[in-house]
């Protein structure tokens, strides 16, 4: 007979969405590609229940980097470099990893990488220490909100394993992310590894016995996944009105579903709400999803609200609790990644794309931008592909916000250029 | 600290499929599901349920049949769409065919790489913005970095260098007219998930998909599926002479186009075997050659959903 869902190994689990960053060289494909292929081993163990403590993960044959893809390649040929995403499951986890290449240039994948990442490793080369580009991936880390940092200081066997080396790095680091205000605001660990051996990834192996923290895996498992860590304030915005009036349903007849997803907080039935921008109050009356009822939504779930009264609301509204609002602005300022090898043009509109709702946009004011190597603030008039600045735009309609420090879905909006539809901004509101 | 209640993974990408299933239809003014009775599109099909109802879909349903499909999965196909009183546009390779606009090289060649040129037809035909489809990033290395909105030229070209960034849960879906978005609810969805997801919300599923004895060829190490008879009673796949036909125990792992898509060995004839099955094989054979086999079979995926995506 099979063993079937009676085993562990194949519950449902949490799921970590996490991000690596690294310049050319630190490892980052070695890493992932052992991640990928050790965790397989692991999820094989636990369901064929073979004691997996002595034995020795057999890689030496395979190079690693082969599991992610031929980034090297793309590199030599000039092609733009995305991000790519990957998946693993221990049994106890699942990982979305979004792997962005580290070099200058590709601010703008780090930060598309950030914006899922819950959680982001920092990758060191342990013979170089801290570099500009620690600074800059550090940076953007902070910037798009990852709130747990988790600095990996790579390639331990070409320093002999050397505790003295591995401390140092830390302290300069540290050093550094009180200078930036990380250190306050974030979780930061640190780990030594060797990649290639696998020193600390999966197993601990015997080379650095000073070592008395987690494993990266162990790390892995143990960081909180995203909204778990805060109350946070209920925030609804409708992507889609079901109203399936033709239906000969008596029932039916009067059905009028918000649907969308609780970006933030949670809802129950019977919670006093109101939307926006209009201000109309009313009651919870259910929720469901599809056909089927429930009491209460938490975050990141997909739902249908029902209301007691008939308020008439459409896509981009934005259901919150009555106790609770967001605030409506007509002038948003914000931190801008642009994304477009076409320059800003403070002259043209853009739409900005906020939840489910757009506005038309102008650029008020570009009050600096931010040297990503150096933090410095420049004046500026202009913004090009990778830049980042803090901005001023001025809205055709209401959008309801929350700052992006407090709220990652209320906070953040896309910036579309009109004329050809691309996505050309990513924004931050302050 | 806190920790609170989150959502399972299970919970979390059926939240998510359905957060883009409804921008789909928030942004886009005429979209369209391809499905084709495969699981992937049996998840999706799910999925929208669960978005939609108790609504109709505010898309319709639409198969590209390559006139290659397995009669079992046709049968189900149809019997779904009835059980869920949805429309489905069928749009098949031999009426291409026979407009001229495909001309096959030789009557056996694979149909998969044709099946695009059907599709664009069908897409011009109705006017449809956006096509949703089953697509996932762990297919294959080079979707690795593909877009859940995909951005598609009025050719019908996927141009990496010309593709938006998606940045959170914001997605850009808008086009020109003639120009197309390709949507992929479950892209971050691994085989694994996919089956665990069938056997939680326990969905049925085309009966080849289960282990099963089966006529088949062995050829250059393939297991080809021996003397297929089709939904208009013609055979297909006949042993080549010389070639002998064996019994084995096989089940299918995607349920393309009969002239490419291969069986695999397997006793599973349960969902909850084929979720272990999916979730060892992948290690049991590990090793550098195991690595290739998985570039071909993810390919052999791909080669399935070419046409398509
Ligand atoms: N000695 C040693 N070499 C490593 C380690 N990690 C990676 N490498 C090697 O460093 C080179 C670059 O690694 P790779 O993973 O491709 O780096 P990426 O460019 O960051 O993806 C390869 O030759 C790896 O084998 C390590 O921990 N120790």
């Amino acid at each position: 007979m099979s063993n079937n869902m009676q085993n562990p190994a194949l519950k449902e689990t949490a799921l970590l969405r996490f991000m690596t960053c690294g310049s050319v060289d630190d490892g980052k494909s070695t890493l992932i590609g052992r991640l990928l292929f050790d965790s397989k081993t692991i999820l094989t163990d636990t369901l064929t229940n073979i004691s997996n403590t002595s034995r020795k993960r057999g890689m030496e044959t395979i190079d690693l980097s082969l599991l992610t893809d031929g980034l090297q390649a793309e590199r030599e040929q000039g092609i733009t470099i995305d991000v790519a995403y990957r998946y693993f499951t221990t049994g106890t986890r699942k990982y979305i990893i979004a792997d962005a290449p580290g070099h200058e240039q590709y601010t703008r994948n780090m930060v598309t990488a950030a914006s899922t990442a819950n959680l982001a490793i920092i990758l060191i080369d342990a013979r170089k220490g801290v570099l500009t580009q620690t600074r800059r991936h550090s940076y953007l880390a902070h910037l798009v909100g990852i709130p747990h940092i988790v600095v990996a200081v790579n390639k331990m066997d070409l320093v002999d394993y050397n505790q003295e080396a591995y401390d140092k790095i830390c302290a300069d680091y540290m050093a550094f992310a009180e200078e930036i205000g990380l250190a306050g605001a974030r979780d930061i660990q640190f780990i030594p590894m060797s990649a290639l051996n696998g020193d600390m990834l999966v197993d601990r192996l015997d080379n650095m016995p000073w070592y008395k923290g987690d494993t990266m895996l162990e790390l892995l498992e143990k960081a909180p996944v995203a909204h778990a860590e805060a109350e946070e304030d209920f925030r609804f915005p409708v992507q889609f009105v079901c109203r399936p009036h033709a239906s000969s349903d008596a029932e039916l007849h009067d059905f009028r579903g918000f649907m969308g997803r609780v970006e933030s907080g949670e809802i129950a039935v019977g919670d006093a709400v109101t939307i926006l921008p209009n201000g109309y109050e009313s009651k919870v009356k259910a929720i469901q999803i599809g056909n089927e009822q429930i009491q209460s939504a938490l975050t990141e779930q997909s739902v249908t609200l029902l209301l007691e009264d008939e308020i008439d609301t459409s896509r981009g509204d934005m259901i919150v609790k009555t106790n609770n609002l967001p605030e409506t602005v007509k002038q948003i300022d914000a931190f801008v990644c642009w994304l477009s090898e076409t320059p800003l043009s403070p002259a043209r509109t853009y739409i900005v794309r906020h939840t489910a709702r757009e506005s038309k946009a102008k650029v008020a004011e570009i009050q600096y931008k931010v040297d990503v190597n150096t933090l410095e603030e420049q004046q500026t008039n202009d913004l090009k592909m990778n830049d980042i600045a803090r901005v001023n735009f001025k809205l055709a309609q209401p959008l309801m916000v929350d700052s992006y420090k407090k709220n990652r879905a209320t906070g953040a909006f896309i910036v579309i250029d009109e004329s050809t539809n691309s996505t050309v901004g990513a924004g931050m509101i302050v | 600290m806190t920790i609170k209640k989150t959502l399972s993974h299970l919970d979390w990408l059926e939240a998510e499929a359905i957060h883009i299933l409804r921008e789909v239809a928030g942004q886009c003014s005429n979209p369209v599901l391809l499905f084709s009775g495969g699981k992937d599109s049996l998840c999706i099909v799910r999925l929208a349920e669960k978005a939609f109802r108790p609504g109709r879909f505010p898309f319709p349903l639409m198969h590209i049949d390559t006139g290659h499909n397995y009669k079992e999965v046709l049968e189900f196909r149809d019997r779904r769409v009835k059980d869920m009183g949805e429309r489905l546009i069928v749009r098949s390779l031999e009426d291409s065919m026979e407009r001229g606009t495909i001309v096959l090289k030789h009557p056996d060649e694979p149909r998969n790489k044709h099946q695009s040129v059907t599709l664009l037809e069908a897409i011009e035909e109705h006017g449809f913005d956006c096509c949703i489809g089953g697509a996932r990033r762990d297919e294959e290395k080079a979707r690795a970095k593909e877009r859940i909105m995909s951005f598609r030229d009025e050719f019908g070209q996927w141009d990496p260098k010309n593709q938006r960034p998606e940045l959170w849960n914001l997605y850009n879906a808008r086009s020109h007219k003639g120009e197309n978005i390709r949507a992929f609810p479950i892209s971050n969805w691994t085989e694994m998930d996919v089956w665990q997801y069938i056997e939680r919300e326990k969905l049925e599923l085309p009966s080849i998909y289960y282990s099963h004895e089966r006529d088949v060829i062995i050829r250059n190490g393939d297991i080809i599926p021996a003397n297929v008879e089709l939904a208009n009673g013609e055979v297909i796949n006949k042993p080549k002479s010389g070639e002998e036909i064996v019994k084995k125990q096989v089940r299918f792992r995607t349920v393309g186009d009969i002239t490419c898509t291969a069986p695999v060995y397997s006793d599973a004839d349960t969902t909850s075997k084929i979720v272990v099955e999916t979730a060892t094989t992948t290690i049991t054979e590990r090793g550098a050659t195991r690595l290739d086999d998985q570039t071909s079979e993810a390919s052999m995926e791909l080669r399935k959903k070419e046409g398509y995506f």
